[in-house]
């Protein structure tokens, strides 16, 4: 433990690790993902289930515990800042601790049930793999996003509600006009224009980054066809992970930089 | 000790600090005081750096304070309505406060003790009534002897006890040599402990000295009397 931006991040997790919300959501990620495991007794099919879960449940869940968490802090994050600490720190050390605790809490909630069904049935790991990694992503996008929205808003109420609209848009309204616009355009070639703004969503990148890993593709949608058929596998994957990467950057940066300049 | 010259800043419409220059010096209770709003706790924020000012510059112990985290090493806080983080215990957060300067406070033991800690130490903070928190407050502020201490109405959910010896130790502390800058409703706080006055109106320095001058130039005894005086004749 040395520098400010380890201790800051050390003592987000220990508070976190303490609150029950944290825990509840673990609880419930593994109480969804074991009752997709065990009533639907297909395991590809429950990790397929569990993507939907990973697109509409982590999304929200990191919004509201992100910014939950940043209102009940500010106090005491400005009380640490009249400590002799960089404010950069103070930033990145919240932004870690929440993001990692969010990740890890995910991570056991769909982990812990496949491990044990695994004693039961087979288990195709590496959908598995690539399904908490998904999540994972999904998780450090919105909380970055919602570190953004809570540092550039003092209100509270104000930053929640463009967070469920934020939600809202990127799961449900942005698929729905895409694909209305794909019917209203078939007799164009616009395949590719629909790949670059597919890349645009961090939900449908998720998605897409999980199911080109499966053999059934061109199941599961039409961007996912997409991707396999321009991209192939591995082009395709490293796209979306580079552009998930940016997902997460992008907001954090902006919101450090606000910050960093913020009055307290 | 601290020093504001020509601080200004603006929440979007409102000048809340208007060029303000003054003095903080060693061994002294130095008082800001006005109405709501005259912007009081922007000042203080601005020396403690929480507030990023338009202009001017703050000097704590000589050296300019704005964008050097380095200085607060001197600085002691009280805010106004201090919060710790929910599931974390008094004991805890005193650790950390002591962890994050990266030395231990020879002072921790005695300050617990001094305020009454001690049934409070195993506590989650989310359990502590208003005057425990500011308790608390009071040991972090204190914890690294610092030279300067910034007191946002410190005594607020106080009860008379602690009150009492807090502000026996305020004036301990002023006594060796430090600069403490207080800000208080209560009039019998400042006129206990007040040395000086800077008195605020409308983001602008309308006095500044010492409080005997104050007196003798409303001729007023009472602190309460001359500080109302002040704020009709400016108003």
């Amino acid at each position: 433990m040395r520098g400010p931006v380890q201790k800051i991040f050390k003592y987000t997790l220990y508070d976190l690790f303490r609150s029950r919300w944290l825990g509840s959501y673990a609880v419930l990620i593994g109480l969804m993902t074991a009752g997709l495991l065990y009533l639907g007794d297909d395991p590809v099919q429950a990790a397929v289930s569990v993507l939907n879960l990973v697109v509409l449940v982590v999304p929200l869940v990191s919004l509201v515990l992100g910014l939950m968490y940043h209102y009940a802090n500010r106090d005491f994050a400005a009380l640490v800042l009249t400590q002799p600490v960089p404010r950069g720190s103070v930033f990145w050390g919240q932004f870690f601790g929440l993001g990692l605790s969010l990740v890890g809490a995910f991570l056991l909630g769909v982990g812990l049930p496949f491990a044990a069904y695994s004693f039961m049935g087979s288990v195709d790991w590496p959908t598995v793999a690539i399904l908490l990694v998904a999540g994972a992503a999904v998780t450090l996008v919105f909380t970055s996003v919602a570190l953004y929205l809570g540092v550039n808003n003092d209100e509270r109420v104000r930053a929640l509600g463009v967070a469920i609209g934020v939600w809202f848009v990127l799961t449900f309204v942005y698929d729905s006009l895409l694909l209305a616009f794909i019917i209203l355009a078939q007799a164009y070639p616009i395949d590719r224009w629909v790949i670059g703004v597919s890349m645009l969503n961090p939900v449908d990148l998720a998605r897409i980054l999980v199911l080109l890993q499966l053999d059934t593709a061109a199941l599961m949608g039409y961007t996912g066809a997409l991707f396999k058929k321009f991209l192939g596998s591995s082009l395709g994957t490293a796209l979306a992970a580079a552009a998930l990467f940016l997902w997460v950057a992008v907001p954090a940066f902006l919101a450090a930089r606000t910050f960093a300049r913020k009055d307290f | 000790m601290v020093r504001v010259a020509g601080v200004t800043k603006r929440y979007g419409a409102l000048e809340a600090l208007k060029g303000v220059s003054a003095e903080f010096p060693a061994g002294a209770v130095t008082a800001v005081v006005g109405p709501n709003a005259s912007g009081k706790t922007t000042l203080m924020k601005t020396i403690l750096g929480l507030v990023i000012p338009d202009g001017g510059e703050v000097y704590v112990l000589d050296q300019p304070a704005l964008k050097n985290p380095k200085v607060r090493e001197h600085i002691g806080y009280m805010p106004q309505d201090p919060r710790f983080p929910e599931n974390v215990t008094v004991k805890e957060v005193i650790h950390w406060i002591q962890e994050l300067r990266g030395r231990r406070s020879s002072a921790a033991e005695e300050l617990i003790s001094y305020f009454g800690l001690e049934p409070h130490l195993g506590k989650p903070t989310r359990f502590l009534s208003g005057g425990t928190r500011q308790k608390l407050s009071a040991v972090i502020a204190f914890l690294f002897d610092p030279e300067v201490l910034i007191l946002d109405e410190p005594t607020a959910g106080l009860d008379p006890l602690a009150s009492s010896r807090f502000k026996d130790r305020v004036a301990a502390e002023r006594d060796r040599g430090k600069a403490v800058i207080l800000t208080s409703h209560v009039m019998s706080e400042l006129e206990e402990l007040a040395d000086r006055l800077v008195f605020l109106l409308e983001g602008q320095v309308v006095f500044s000295g010492l409080v005997n001058e104050l007196r003798e130039k409303t001729g007023e005894e009472r602190l309460e009397r001359a500080v109302a005086r002040l704020m009709t004749e400016a108003g």
